[in-house]
């Protein structure tokens, strides 16, 4: 092999300059954040549930927004009805965010340890917040 | 596989036969299936047709009566709707967004102004989005951001909004703005001055198309539109599919106008003068 003290030098740095980050960051993963969900209306209800069970809330809510979104506004039917019967309005801001008004707490706080970047805020707003 | 020339040409020359005839070389084979079949489609396409005919149970409307109008209560109307939908008011007009907005009888009607009318010429009007029956903004639409909803509304779905402004230069009657910046931006600029948000509604972002809505959101809680609300002896709201609403009423007993007729998109904003 020509060059070959050049060619195992150059491979090494590439692997170290490659594998860097993998190595420093090694053993340091960020704990799984557990979103609080008190809040004032949360702790006011009798029965503390949301639109569907927990689990389905959880491992469901994008497709479940999006259809709701899509039902609201493209259909123009705004109520939801459960699994139980129970009849929902259908909003983001108005029903969603009445009884979760924690927003950093309930939906930032995930989104940023999943590093995904939902686009719902760049037009909805927080009703609860002061600011845009 | 070897093949003779003799069986190539009979191979090729069916499928051909096939190819070009389509249906109808089945005909052949079948006799009556295929008749059967045709006046079953045309049976349901004439059904189709009697269905249509009974025209929609909702078909929204608005009434201006232009004789109430004063410049006050058209600003006052435009502020309610510009509150109810965060509507910024960018200072440069090139940026400007506007769902409502007063203009002149000349501007307003520029296919039937008659410069003799002098009753007309000094009223202010109120123009917006006129939810056409035949809206030409929905036809170019690439993405069916913008839609007729069957109670007439023609909806815009910022969701799917990529800002190509296709609608902008189909509109004939400029109801469309494009949010060529950040809207926020300028909303915080006049929150910073006193401005109220209203937080029952979202904003829009940069490089989405907007307009009149009819306040669907309000209508679907049994609301009637904002600008209504705000100057109920100007506008009135109301089912045109019903005979016995109250706008067919006021459209038997006044006389009314609609902008550029001649176009074929059916508006639903009248001007009752």
């Amino acid at each position: 092999m020509y060059d070959r003290g050049k060619v195992i030098a150059g491979l090494v740095i590439f692997a170290i300059i490659f594998l860097f980050p993998f190595i420093y960051n090694h053993g340091s993963a960020s704990p799984q954040p557990k979103p609080s969900l008190d809040t004032p209306a949360i702790k006011a209800l009798s029965q503390k549930k949301c639109v569907e069970d927990k689990q389905f809330m959880i491992t469901t809510h994008m497709q479940f927004l999006n259809d709701w979104r899509d039902q609201a506004l493209r259909d123009g039917n705004r109520w939801y009805v459960n699994k139980e019967g129970k009849k929902v309005w259908i909003s983001l801001q108005n029903t969603c965010l009445k009884c979760h008004s924690n927003k950093k707490e309930f939906c930032d706080k995930c989104h940023n340890y999943a590093a995904v970047d939902p686009y719902c805020w760049d037009c909805h707003i927080d009703p609860n917040g002061s600011k845009l | 596989m070897s093949m003779d020339r003799r069986k190539f040409l009979k191979i090729a020359g069916l499928s051909t036969l096939i190819g070009l005839s389509g249906k109808g070389a089945f005909e052949l084979l079948k006799p009556g299936t295929v008749e059967a079949e045709m006046s079953h489609e045309a049976e349901g396409h004439g059904h189709e047709h009697h269905e249509e005919s009974a025209g929609p149970k909702v078909r929204w409307a608005m009434l201006i009566d232009v004789k109430a109008l004063t410049k006050e209560k058209a600003e006052k109307i435009r502020e309610t709707c510009h509150f109810l939908h965060n509507v910024p008011n960018w200072p440069d007009k090139k940026n400007e967004i506007k769902w409502i907005w007063e203009d002149e009888y000349e501007h307003a009607f520029t296919d039937s102004y008659n410069e003799y009318d002098e009753v007309l010429k000094g009223l202010p009007f109120l123009l917006m989005c006129n939810h056409c029956d035949n809206p030409p903004c929905v036809r170019v639409c690439p993405v069916q951001a913008t839609f007729k909803r069957p109670d007439g509304i023609v909806a815009q779905d910022y969701h799917r909004c990529i800002g190509c402004r296709f609608c902008m230069a189909a509109c004939p009657y400029g109801s469309r703005s494009f949010n060529w910046l950040d809207p926020r931006v300028q909303l915080k600029k006049e929150m910073a001055k006193g401005r109220e948000l209203n937080k029952s509604f979202p904003t829009r972002m940069r490089g989405v198309v907007e307009k009149c809505n009819f306040c669907v959101e309000r209508l679907a809680e049994g609301k009637k539109p904002g600008c209504v609300e705000a100057a109920p002896d100007v506008m009135f709201f109301g089912n045109l599919a019903d005979a016995n609403s109250e706008v067919r009423k006021i459209l038997r007993e006044r006389i009314s106008l609609r902008r550029k007729l001649e176009l074929g998109t059916r508006p639903s904003v009248f001007y009752l003068i």
